[in-house]
């Protein structure tokens, strides 16, 4: 089995020297965006509830992946989502409000701001890993200094789709960061009964790539490997295959009972209280002297009416109209789309039928 | 200059004389560059232009579509080679779930200029799978353009277009016709646009609408009803399947009120209905009979012993036509 990497120990302990390598603003700004994107995560899950927005994908408990991943992307690298990386996106500079709108089933939720490439949510499994090498490969032969970072989980690595892209990446030495959030389930399917592979890290192996494994839920560990693995793609040195190894505290979706396939409180809860990559930078943060419950009142105050103000700008965007549907099919419409367009726009009336 | 190519030769043309053009362009798949092709339709292109605009890839249907869908998006114009129609389904789920649909998810930020050029149709002996004709699947996906050329000129001003597409292009070459003749084809770059068909041969009896390798059968069926029978029939090469170009196709039927559609694939759920239906919507009064179909049966392609039979005839064209004709 490939060692863990890991940095900050669950009890908030460094296990290795960082002088020099992270500084306490990063560590900070680390931090607040956790705690951030773990209460735009459950803000997310009420309005589910509420009814105010569709089905959900949560995150929380893969806070550290996500966003120390994301925090090592330059702003023209580009970041290939699942449906469960919004907080990778939001971190990249997507606005929570699209983040909302997509999750409301707008259209415009996909939009990103222009000079970032930020994808929209990929929700087959593993497709998007080679559209990653393809931009990758385009910044390379245009030597535009940019990665491109594609983000899924254990169960996407069953698919062709994983081998093909860590296939071509490996031969042509594209800079692309293939980043696995193995959270040990695939919707219900463990990750014991996804491969024989004991680990998916070691799987870079059969392509001549460096495979890395990691403790996701370590924020300092997947910031540098993040690093290091972006320096060798810049380098010319080709992709990284990194596994983070956490764990999602809630279910696939909402419309999703994880009780069903594994023992939810138990485990969850376990995760929670050993594990948790918030509760442990920020016992590290405090004993450095770097936190303190002043702080943490305010960061939530200020996440807090960030994120309403974010659900109140997705709210009252302005209403789909039926005709949207015929926009960017093609750079022009066909006639038969016109058509149709126009049907729906102005369907025959009554009168109009012969008697 | 005036000077005969075969369609194959005309297709290399398309895609040297826009690579020398347009840096962007870059060719990917199986063989193309040191073999040039199996059907050396990229052939000398590696020499020409070097390692990094034509790559031989790793065989990898998804791998070659998908990656091209990256790139595309990313600034450069992917020209990829499928090596035979039948060998696309690994890449099938990229080319309907991204290629197809990326500029509609992204609302116009992104699209994918990717031109997917791949071998098709029976006729030439081949192995099993070698032979399909399933223009039908990328047809039902909105977001893509299917052509499918019948001579050389075609092939060659259609693909430049293709090159030119804003939107993927599934560009079928019907392999019967690689070799099978040569034409007249203009030295310089030019374009026959996308979506329109053309009018092969004038008539008034009775409208032919074929394409690929069935634009051939069609004609000769053609010529040898005139020559036994004295009927005149209209042949139209729809050259693109989507989108149809339904003025000509609509336009035709009013003028001889009886309409055939000729095509190799599958009867069910093949372009002949679509065709059919299209004439239903605009032309049902002009009809004297109803629309026939003369195709490829919903068996599979069979393998090349029996090969002939599956595939429409002229035959089996003026069969269709004397039944339209006598109804």
């Amino acid at each position: 089995m490939l060692p863990l990497y890991q940095v900050l120990t669950p009890e908030g302990e460094l296990a290795q020297d960082i002088h020099g390598s992270l500084d306490e603003a990063t560590m900070i700004k680390m931090y607040e965006n956790m705690v951030t994107v773990r209460m735009f995560d459950r803000k997310s899950i009420n309005l589910q509830r509420q009814g105010r927005m569709g089905t959900y994908a949560p995150f929380e408990g893969q806070e550290a992946s996500q966003v120390g991943s994301a925090m090592a992307l330059a702003p023209g690298d580009w970041l290939f989502p699942t449906y469960r990386d919004h907080a990778a996106a939001i971190v990249h500079g997507q606005s929570m409000a699209r983040v909302f709108l997509y999750w409301m089933g707008h259209m415009e939720g996909s939009l990103s701001p222009k000079d970032l490439h930020i994808m929209p949510p990929c929700v087959p499994i593993a497709t998007q890993l080679v559209h990653a090498v393809g931009t990758a490969w385009a910044s390379k032969l245009k030597n535009e200094q940019q990665v491109s970072l594609a983000y899924f989980g254990d169960g996407a690595t069953s698919e062709g789709d994983f081998h093909e892209a860590l296939n071509f990446a490996g031969v042509f030495q594209t800079p692309t960061i293939f980043f696995c959030q193995n959270n040990g389930y695939a919707i219900s399917v463990p990750f014991s009964q996804q491969s024989a592979s004991k680990t998916i890290a070691q799987r870079g192996a059969a392509y001549d790539i460096p495979g890395v494994r990691i403790d996701g839920n370590d924020i300092f560990a997947v910031w540098m490997t993040m690093k290091e693995a972006k320096e060798r793609a810049l380098a010319g040195k080709g992709p990284t295959l990194i596994e983070a190894i956490t764990f999602r505290y809630g279910a696939h979706t909402t419309a999703d009972d994880p009780k069903k396939y594994r023992d939810q409180e138990q485990v969850a809860e376990q995760w929670r209280r050993e594990r948790d990559p918030i509760a442990r930078l920020r016992t590290y943060l405090e004993r450095s002297g770097l936190w303190n419950e002043q702080k943490e009142n305010e960061l939530t105050a200020t996440a807090g009416a960030k994120i309403d103000a974010a659900l109140a700008e997705a709210e009252s965007y302005p209403k789909s109209r039926p005709e949207d549907m015929f926009q960017h099919v093609y750079a022009e419409p066909t006639w038969m789309a016109s058509e149709q367009k126009n049907e729906l726009v102005q369907p025959a009336k009554k009168e109009d039928i012969p008697a | 200059m005036k000077r005969k190519l075969t369609m194959v030769q005309a297709i290399t043309e398309a895609m040297d004389q826009k690579m020398a053009e347009d840096s962007r362009i870059m060719l990917l798949g199986e063989d193309v560059g040191m073999n040039g092709g199996v059907f050396r339709a990229t052939e000398d292109l590696l020499n020409k232009y070097g390692a990094n605009r034509v790559v031989d890839t790793p065989l990898s249907e998804a791998g070659i579509i998908g990656a091209a869908i990256g790139l595309a998006m990313n600034g450069l114009i992917p020209v990829v080679e499928i090596q035979f129609l039948a060998f696309i389904y690994p890449g099938f789920e990229q080319i309907v779930s991204h290629a197809a649909r990326m500029r509609y998810r992204t609302r116009g930020q992104y699209h994918v200029p990717l031109v997917i050029r791949t071998p098709y149709g029976a006729g030439i002996r081949g192995p099993e799978l070698h032979s399909e004709s399933v223009e039908t699947f990328f047809a039902h996906v909105p977001g893509l353009k299917v052509v499918a050329p019948s001579n050389p000129y075609d092939a060659k001003g259609l693909l430049v277009s293709a090159m030119e597409d804003p939107d993927p292009v599934i560009f079928l070459e019907p392999t019967k016709l690689y070799r099978a003749f040569k034409e007249e084809v203009p030295e310089e770059l030019y374009r026959v646009p996308i979506g329109k068909a053309k009018v092969v041969r004038q008539g008034t009896d009775l409208s032919i609408f074929a394409w690929g390798a069935m634009l051939r059968v069609a004609e000769d069926a053609a010529k040898q009803m005139e020559r036994e029978q004295g009927v005149s029939c209209e042949v139209i090469d729809l050259r693109t399947i989507y989108p149809l170009d339904r003025d000509a196709i609509v336009q035709s039927v009013k003028k001889t009120g009886r309409a055939l559609v000729v095509h190799e694939a599958h009867k069910t759920a093949g372009m002949g209905a679509e065709i059919i239906s299209i004439i239903n919507d605009e032309a049902l009064i002009y009809l004297k009979a109803p629309v026939k179909r003369v195709t490829g049966f919903d068996v599979p392609v069979p393998q090349f012993s029996i090969e002939d039979d599956y595939l429409p005839t002229p035959a089996r064209v003026m069969n269709g036509i004397m039944e339209t004709l006598t109804f």
